[in-house]
């Protein structure tokens, strides 16, 4: 038995199609009020897993509870357990003859405990784009009335799927500010992205998955042994770049310090990136 | 907020969008009145003492709006808003589905009484149309119009799961459409099609539908010349109830949100 205090447990999670395992016994918890991060290549089963979660899809095997209910059958019913998540799709082209305002005025009905509809615009950055029709918004704009739409609820589980594709850096930030101070509300936030500075930037926990299966879930400084792995120090002597790869960075340095006096040409110390960890543990590098 | 007050507002939201889609206002709504003003210009015989065709025509238009403004345009905007992902959204909200029904059950019904005003406008301005004269007979106007829209909406619904994506939506929901028109009389003679082909027509709801409009713009002494010799009220009654009933059912049984 899981926790009672996880916001999504899963366990021994499995849906095939067609004879091909696309999960094949997935394990995975998230604890309530933070902000957790799928990363996994394309294929790799992130979108059936999430979709299970969000009670789109049904499973072929496995335990799961999101807020302590199987999103396939709710005992508390459908509508009422809706009522507490917040899903933000990849895609999804809504009514585009509506503006924006009229949309999220109108999904606010939809919940028992909606925020102010004028406030979410705001949060999201669409203010000025209040009265415009949806059709007329930029990718990165419609993005966030997605976003706008999957918050209204003030769901105590937020399901971002590739949020921030189509952002210009400076929304970016914004949006990573957003999630932050819902997280800080008390919101838990499931992520799953393809961008590595964005999970690393945000997320409490990462899991990584490859082929239906959990590879480590980690914070995404000790993902991978990450925390532990050697540092590479790199710099010139003549003209040559060298490079050492070392578990004692500042020992090396005194004695490289003492050796060549003065200013160190180039002089880097760099740990392996997040993406470096990633790429090797699925297979790539 | 309740799955009825949430309906109404769903219908209140469609009606905006319907409106905003200047094309489709257009089309669906001035679409009749073309028709009618070509076969009113084209056919201008009687078919009986005191009934012009466009008489007939108007009675068989008004039934077919119905299944145009209802089921033609559900079972092709449905598959195309699953394809666009709205459905998927939707459903991941806690509106139920019953709500969304109602909304389309709305819009459609409003569409319906523009549709008719229009039609019933022009043809009394343009072709001599004579208009009901005795409240019976609107309040009979008024149930047909009401159950074949409820009709048309579950039927639209029901049938918008078949098929497999937008595109192909319309071309199989509308060549059902005008080949149902045809053997309903809507365009010829009831009367006057084979008889195999008025037995065919007599399953679907079209055929009881322009019947029962008949019933209301013609005169009564052109009930002997219907197919059973008399309007048969009661039966269109029991018929389209049975569809909307049929209707209901597999509308809620196999309703797709998304194409999983």
């Amino acid at each position: 038995m899981t926790s009672q205090h996880a916001a999504i447990s899963v366990t021994g999670l499995r849906k095939s199609y067609a004879g091909k395992d696309a999960v094949a016994g997935l394990d995975l918890e998230v604890k309530q009020g933070e902000i957790f991060a799928i990363l996994g290549p394309n294929g790799a089963g992130k979108t059936t897993t999430v979709e299970i979660l969000e009670g789109y899809r049904t499973r072929d095997a496995g335990e799961v509870l999101v807020l302590g209910e199987d999103p396939a059958n709710p005992h508390s019913g459908e509508r009422t357990w809706r009522n507490r998540i917040g899903i933000v799709l990849q895609s999804a082209a809504d009514a585009p003859d509506l503006t924006v305002a009229e949309t999220v005025h109108h999904f606010a009905h939809y919940y028992t405990k909606a925020k102010d509809p004028d406030d979410v615009i705001g949060l999201v950055g669409l203010s000025d784009k209040s009265t415009a029709k949806v059709a007329t918004l930029s990718g990165g704009q419609r993005r966030r009335l997605d976003v706008a739409l999957g918050i209204i609820g003030s769901p105590k589980i937020l399901f971002l799927d590739e949020p921030t594709t189509g952002f210009d850096p400076e929304a970016r930030r914004a949006f990573w500010e957003l999630i932050r101070t819902l997280r800080d509300e008390g919101t838990t936030i499931l992520l799953t992205t393809h961008y590595l500075d964005e999970a690393e930037a945000l997320a409490d926990r990462v899991a990584v998955i490859n082929k239906g299966i959990v590879l480590e879930v980690a914070t995404p400084e000790s993902l991978g042994g990450r925390a532990t792995a050697p540092a590479l120090v790199t710099w010139s002597e003549n003209g040559i770049p060298q490079s050492e790869s070392t578990h004692t960075p500042t020992h090396f340095l005194q004695t490289l310090s003492a050796r060549i006096g003065g200013e160190i040409a180039d002089l880097a110390i760099t740990r392996p990136s997040l993406e470096d960890i990633y790429l090797g543990m699925i297979g790539e590098l | 907020m309740s799955i009825l007050r949430l309906g109404l507002l769903r219908g209140g939201l469609e009606i905006k969008e319907f409106l905003r889609q200047r094309e489709s206002v257009v089309f669906t709504l001035a679409f009749p009145v073309i028709l009618l003003f070509i076969f009113g210009s084209v056919f201008k015989n009687t078919i009986a003492p005191g009934v012009t065709f466009s008489q007939y025509f108007v009675a068989g238009m008004v039934a077919s709006g119905l299944v145009n403004t209802g089921f033609q345009q559900l079972a092709i905007s449905i598959p195309m808003s699953r394809d666009l992902g709205t459905l998927k959204r939707l459903r991941g909200t806690p509106l139920s589905p019953i709500s969304y029904f109602i909304g389309k059950a709305i819009v459609v019904t409003a569409a319906m009484a523009f549709q008719v005003a229009l039609l019933l406008g022009f043809g009394a301005l343009l072709f001599g149309l004579h208009l009901p004269t005795s409240a019976t007979l609107w309040l009979r106007f008024t149930w047909l119009i009401l159950l074949g829209s409820a009709c048309s909406t579950v039927l639209g619904i029901a049938f918008s799961s078949i098929p497999k994506s937008g595109r192909g939506a319309s071309a199989t929901v509308s060549p059902i459409v005008i080949i149902l028109q045809f053997m309903s009389g809507v365009f010829f003679v009831f009367s006057d099609l084979p008889k195999w082909m008025q037995d065919i027509a007599a399953v679907f709801p079209l055929k009881w539908l322009t019947q029962g409009m008949r019933s209301v713009f013609l005169p009564d002494s052109f009930a002997v010349k219907e197919a059973g010799h008399s309007w048969e009220i009661g039966k269109i009654a029991l018929v389209l109830l049975a569809w909307l009933i049929a209707g209901t059912y597999f509308s809620i049984r196999s309703f797709k949100w998304s194409k999983e």
